[in-house]
C-alpha cells in the first residue's frame, strides 16, 4: 500500500498535469455542442464589465463610419415607411396582424469580436434582463452577423457568422434557389454556399439573402453576394464563393431578431420527423 | 521566495494578462499572425519553481484568457502542457555548470543564443496545440501551418522585444 502511495506521490506533477488538462479538454468540448451551458466566455459579468469599458473607448476611433452606416438603415427604413403607409383614398385591406409581426428587434452592441480564429464568437452588451434569448438571430444593415448561443443577465454570447459550425438558411434573390450560407474558415470577408444543384445557372454578382425557413430570420435579409462559381468536387453541388455583406472587422452596432412563432414552428416540424409512436 | 519577488511576479502576471487580452487580442497581423504574449510570463518565471505550481499558474492564467479570447479552455490546454514540460526542458538544456540560484531564465541574463533554444520549441509546441484545437473539425491544414509558424515568429520578435526594454539583467558577476 505504501508502495503504491509512494508512487503516486512521485508521480503527483503528472497527475495533476492530466487532471488539468482533461478539465481544460472537458470546458472545450462541452463548449463546442451546439446547446450546451455557457460558463467561460466573455458574457459573464465580470469580463462583460471589462469588456464594455474597453469599447466605450475604442469604439470613437470607428464613429464616423458607424454613423454613415446607420444614417443609411435610416434611410433606407424611411423609404420602406413610405411604401407602407395606406393612402386614404385607395382601399385598404387589413392583413390578419398575427401573421404580419411575429418578429421582433432589438438594437446591441457589440464588446468583444473575434475574425481570425477558425470558431468565432461575439459579445453583446445586451442580455437576459433586455429579453434576449438563445437562438435569435443577429445582423446588421450590411448583412447577417451570427445567433445567439447563450446569455448572462447584462451579456449574450453570439455565435459569429465566421464560425465553422454554423448555417444559414439562405437563397438567391433573383431565382430563389435555397442554400445554405457556411463559412469555410479560411477568410473573413468569404463563405460558401452550399447544396446549389449544378443545373441552377448562377453568376457573380448576385445576391443572396436568408431564406426565411429556419425561423430565426425573417425572409429577404442581405448576406452577401456571389463572387466566384465553378464546378466543385462534389458531384451534384456547384462551389459558389459569396462575399460576405457585413464587415466583421469592423462591428459596431447590430440588431437582434425574435420569431415569436419559432417554438411553435419548430415543435410542428419536430412531430412531422418524429411520427406518433 | 521572498515577499516582494512574489510581489513582483503578481504585478507582471497582471500586466501581463491585461495586455494580452485588451491590446494584443485585436493584433492580428495580416490575419495569420497572433502574439501570445503572456506565455513569456511562465517562461521567464524562475526555474527554481516546481512544476505543480507552474501547472496551476498555467491553468489559471489560460482561463483568464480564454474568457476574453471566447475560446473555452483553448488556451488553458496549451498553457498547461507548456507548464508541464518547461521544467523537463530547462533540466536538459542546462549548460555546462548548471544555473546560478536567483537568476530567472530571461533573455538578459541567459544570451540570446540559449534563450531562442529555450524558449522557440516551447512556444511551438503551445501555439500548435491551441490552433490545432482551434481548428478541428476543419480540414484547413495549410492555414494550421501558417498560423503557427507566422505566430510563433511575431509572439517571440514581441517577447524579446519586451524583455530588452523592460526587463534589467538580474545577473550575478
Amino acid at each position: 500500500m505504501q508502495q503504491i502511495f509512494l508512487f503516486l506521490y512521485r508521480l503527483r506533477a503528472f497527475i495533476l498535469f492530466l487532471i488539468l488538462e482533461l478539465l481544460a479538454l472537458g470546458i472545450i468540448f462541452t463548449h463546442n455542442s451546439p446547446q450546451g451551458a455557457v460558463y467561460f466566455n466573455s458574457s459573464n459579468k465580470f469580463t462583460g464589465r471589462l469588456l464594455s469599458s474597453k469599447n466605450n473607448i475604442v469604439s470613437y476611433f470607428t464613429l464616423n463610419s458607424t454613423n454613415k452606416a446607420l444614417a443609411e438603415k435610416n434611410a433606407s427604413l424611411l423609404n420602406r415607411l413610405d411604401k407602407m403607409t395606406t393612402i386614404s383614398d385607395s382601399a385598404y385591406f387589413n392583413l390578419d396582424s398575427s401573421f404580419s409581426n411575429h418578429f421582433n428587434f432589438w438594437s446591441a452592441r457589440v464588446i468583444n469580436n473575434s475574425i481570425n480564429l477558425s470558431q468565432n464568437y461575439i459579445t453583446l452588451n445586451k442580455g437576459s434582463l433586455d429579453g434576449v434569448e438563445e437562438g435569435m438571430g443577429v445582423f446588421n444593415e450590411q448583412g447577417i452577423v451570427g445567433r445567439v448561443k447563450g446569455t448572462s443577465s447584462h451579456f449574450s454570447s453570439v455565435i459569429s457568422l465566421l464560425h465553422t459550425d454554423l448555417l444559414i438558411s439562405s437563397k438567391i434573390k433573383k431565382s430563389e434557389v435555397f442554400g445554405s450560407t457556411k463559412w469555410d474558415g479560411v477568410n473573413s470577408n468569404e463563405a460558401k454556399l452550399l447544396y446549389v444543384p449544378r443545373h441552377v445557372k448562377v453568376e457573380p454578382g448576385l445576391e443572396i439573402v436568408t431564406s426565411g425557413y429556419n425561423a430565426v430570420f425573417p425572409e429577404g435579409l442581405p448576406i452577401g453576394k456571389v463572387k466566384d462559381v465553378s464546378q466543385g468536387s462534389e458531384t451534384n453541388y456547384l462551389d459558389i464563393t459569396i462575399s460576405l455583406g457585413a464587415d466583421f472587422s469592423k462591428l459596431n452596432f447590430v440588431y437582434l431578431v425574435k420569431n415569436d412563432l419559432r417554438e411553435e414552428i419548430d415543435s410542428l416540424e419536430m412531430e412531422m420527423v418524429t411520427p406518433n409512436q | 521566495m521572498t515577499t516582494v519577488k512574489i510581489l513582483k511576479y503578481s504585478l507582471s502576471f497582471f500586466i501581463y494578462f491585461l495586455v494580452q487580452v485588451f491590446i494584443l487580442k485585436d493584433l492580428v497581423l495580416f490575419g495569420y499572425a497572433f502574439s501570445f504574449l503572456y506565455v513569456f510570463f511562465l517562461l521567464n518565471l524562475p526555474h527554481e519553481v516546481p512544476t505543480i505550481p507552474l501547472l496551476l499558474i498555467g491553468f489559471f492564467l489560460g482561463l483568464l484568457i480564454d474568457l476574453f479570447y471566447d475560446s473555452f479552455g483553448i488556451h488553458a490546454a496549451s498553457t498547461v502542457f507548456l507548464a508541464f514540460v518547461r521544467n523537463t526542458w530547462i533540466k536538459v538544456i542546462m549548460p555546462t555548470g548548471g544555473y546560478d540560484d536567483n537568476v530567472p531564465p530571461t533573455l538578459l541574463n541567459m544570451g540570446i543564443g540559449w534563450y531562442i533554444f529555450y524558449s522557440l520549441p516551447l512556444i511551438l509546441i503551445h501555439h500548435f496545440i491551441f490552433f490545432y484545437i482551434d481548428s478541428l473539425g476543419t480540414q484547413l491544414y495549410l492555414p494550421l501551418v501558417i498560423r503557427v509558424l507566422s505566430s510563433l515568429v511575431f509572439t517571440f520578435l514581441l517577447g524579446t522585444i519586451v524583455q530588452a526594454i523592460f526587463y534589467k539583467k538580474e545577473r550575478v558577476v
